[in-house]
């Protein structure tokens, strides 16, 4: 074929250094956000599990940790208690906070580029009314009785995605997925939900199970155990956050729209599918496990762009770092602030993410102008 | 090559494009010109299988796009279309390396190739400065150039333009049609100016009502007894000493031709 073998356009010579534009830079820059964050990660894992009603310290939740988890450590240099508090009850409460940060965080920034909106959220999509639902229902009238301890994960998460079914399937009626029929279908399905979970309430008249849901509503990491959701959780969000990194560069090109997609060999429509695919199924596991926690998805990825920019390979890892500091530093907070009182760590996530958004919106409009 | 055969296309009942046929040979630049709304842009959409034509085919080099994968096409085809407004801050420099995209599997990185590649469609199109600037903040003109750079980067055989000249200062229109020239690649590319068309264009097609109203060189179809009853207006060319000029006057008066055309238009003719 002639047109292979074809030589180069004459103008493409070696006239300009090999990184004119400072993209290798850029990408080192990124290399080391992400080596700075991790390291932050792990030391606010080592702290957050220490700090409660128990003090430990940082040096004995290592030791434990490394206890168990590699064994080399074998004398044991502290106390029953402490292992108790630190093995069985904070350290999986702290790593979920740490996952649901990163999940919903990623989860936001592929949700705003896939409806070209900054002002998407995970919760967009009427999952978390979905996972409401579900939720209210377990806790008020015993959905999913017979599954013992997990039966309100299990109602919940199966709320969520029955709640993404109905929006995807709306938004696909009459042809191609679009961003403004997503935004309509989430709305909709969402205020349809949510009157179904108040009108349980209502229904149920147990003042004591309307309380637990409105717990529940604003976000909670205290169911956080070792079982077979918290391994679901993990999964899924560690799986959803390495797919959206490896689909980067197609998420950048959906972000510009559907026929520039198209024309640099992006398959838009069955991305956008993909995508949807993979935010139910990470933010409904997340919002089974810890409720609905917001804010995290909405603020988070304007931030992480702030640091290394808008390019998803980039801003996908960061974004979750950040989130899952975040709401690790969120949880301790709620633990510790009306101790022995617990708030839900929903009123920390919005007291913190409200006024950083409005600082957003002005310095947004300073730009824009 | 891109060949299109009896192409047409309608947004519901509405027909946009009817039969219409196109021929860009290998290194040729075909023009698609014609009135607002004459279905330039639709069929343009129709070429990088955006659309689905209602009947026809549409092939490049010899092969039905309808059945490539969107990778394949744009590794043969880059296209410069309206589109494009972002919210999300990247960087002009940013949307050029997503030209390297197609060649570029999944699970690959951009390598040192791809960055001086982007550097230097950038600084093809006289946008190197514009690098690091979020690409939706940039003027149109601005945006145009970036686009045009990104599909330089594609380094496709095939070329598609939705008005590149939109927005451009005369000295950029004139700047961006000779750089298309220069690629000698195959291009199709709407064009509002006729001028423009006039220099650039190896072959023009006149859409009207998504109909051919004329095809073939510049010095055929831009004529005063074509162009008049196709755009409702007054047409004069002037010869110069590298072609010609035409040059454009309200005072059209119907030349009794248009029988099939709207009324509305008709009426417009008229009165004027």
């Amino acid at each position: 074929m002639t047109v292979e073998t074809r030589a180069e356009p004459p103008f493409l010579a070696e006239t300009t250094p090999d990184d004119d534009l400072g993209h290798a830079d850029r990408r080192r820059r990124t290399v080391t956000w992400i080596a700075g964050l991790g390291l932050g990660l792990v030391v606010s894992l080592l702290l957050a599990v220490g700090i409660g009603a128990v003090a430990v310290s940082p040096a004995n939740v290592a030791r434990i940790i490394l206890h168990h988890v590699t064994g080399v450590p074998e004398q044991v240099t502290w106390s029953a208690a402490e292992e108790s508090i630190v093995w069985r009850v904070r350290l999986p409460r702290v790593l979920l906070a740490a996952v649901v940060g990163a999940a919903l965080a990623v989860s936001g920034v592929v949700l705003q580029a896939m409806v070209r909106n900054m002002l998407a959220d995970p919760y967009l999509l009427g999952v978390t009314s979905g996972a409401s639902t579900g939720a209210a229902g377990a806790i008020l009238f015993g959905f999913g009785a017979g599954l013992g301890e997990n039966a309100l994960s299990a109602s919940a998460f199966a709320g969520a995605l029955g709640a993404s079914i109905v929006v995807f399937v709306v938004a696909r009626a009459g042809g191609r997925i679009t961003s403004l029929r997503l935004l309509m279908a989430g709305v909709a399905v969402g205020y349809a939900l949510y009157a179904a979970t108040s009108f349980l309430i209502f229904a149920s008249d147990s003042a004591e199970g309307a309380r637990s849901v409105l717990f529940w509503l604003l976000g909670s990491l205290g169911l956080a155990r070792w079982s077979v959701a918290f391994v679901t959780v993990v999964v899924i969000s560690a799986a959803a956050i390495g797919l959206f990194t490896l689909w980067g560069r197609q998420l950048d090109a959906l972000a510009i729209g559907d026929d520039t997609a198209r024309t640099l060999g992006v398959p838009a429509t069955a991305l956008r599918v993909r995508l949807l695919v993979v935010v139910s199924l990470c933010v409904g596991a997340v919002v089974a496990a810890a409720g609905g926690i917001g804010f995290v998805g909405l603020v988070i990825p304007h931030i992480a762009r702030r640091f290394v920019g808008a390019v998803h390979r980039r801003v996908i890892p960061v974004a979750a770092l950040i989130g899952a500091i975040f709401l690790v530093w969120a949880d301790v907070v709620a633990r510790v602030a009306l101790q022995p009182q617990e708030l839900p760590i929903g009123i920390i996530t919005a007291l913190v993410g409200a006024p950083f958004l409005l600082i957003l919106v002005r310095r947004f409009h300073a730009f824009s102008g | 090559m891109i060949r299109a055969d009896d192409v047409s296309f309608a947004y519901g009942d509405v027909d946009v494009v009817s039969r219409v046929a196109l021929t860009a040979d290998a290194g040729r630049i075909v023009g698609l010109i014609g009135p607002n709304g004459s279905g330039k842009t639709t069929m343009l959409r129709t070429l990088y299988a955006a659309l689905e034509p209602r009947t026809g085919t549409v092939q490049v080099d010899d092969e039905p796009v309808a059945s490539m994968k969107p990778r394949e096409l744009a590794l043969r085809m880059a296209v410069v279309a309206q589109e494009g407004d972002t919210e999300l801050p990247l960087t002009a420099a940013d949307v050029v390396l997503l030209g390297r995209a197609p060649h570029l599997s999944t699970f690959a990185r951009h390598t040192r190739e791809d960055f001086r590649i982007a550097a230097e469609s950038l600084t093809r199109v006289g946008a190197r400065h514009l690098a690091d600037r979020a690409f939706g903040r940039l003027s149109g003109g601005e945006k145009q150039r970036v686009l045009i750079a990104r599909a330089l980067a594609q380094r496709a055989r095939h070329l598609l333009l939705d008005e590149p000249t939109n927005h451009l200062d005369i000295r950029y229109q004139h700047e961006i049609l000779q750089l298309v020239r220069e690629l000698e690649v195959t291009t199709v590319v709407v064009l509002h100016d006729l001028n423009l068309a006039a220099r650039y264009c190896d072959e023009l097609i006149l859409l009207d009502s998504g109909r051919v109203a004329a095809a073939g060189p510049p010095d055929v179809v831009l004529r005063a007894e074509v162009l008049e009853p196709v755009y409702q207006i007054g047409v004069q060319r002037v010869e110069t000493e590298d072609g010609f000029q035409l040059l454009f006057s309200p005072a059209f008066v119907a030349a009794g031709s248009n029988g099939n055309r709207k009324e509305e238009r008709t009426r417009t003719g008229s009165t004027t």
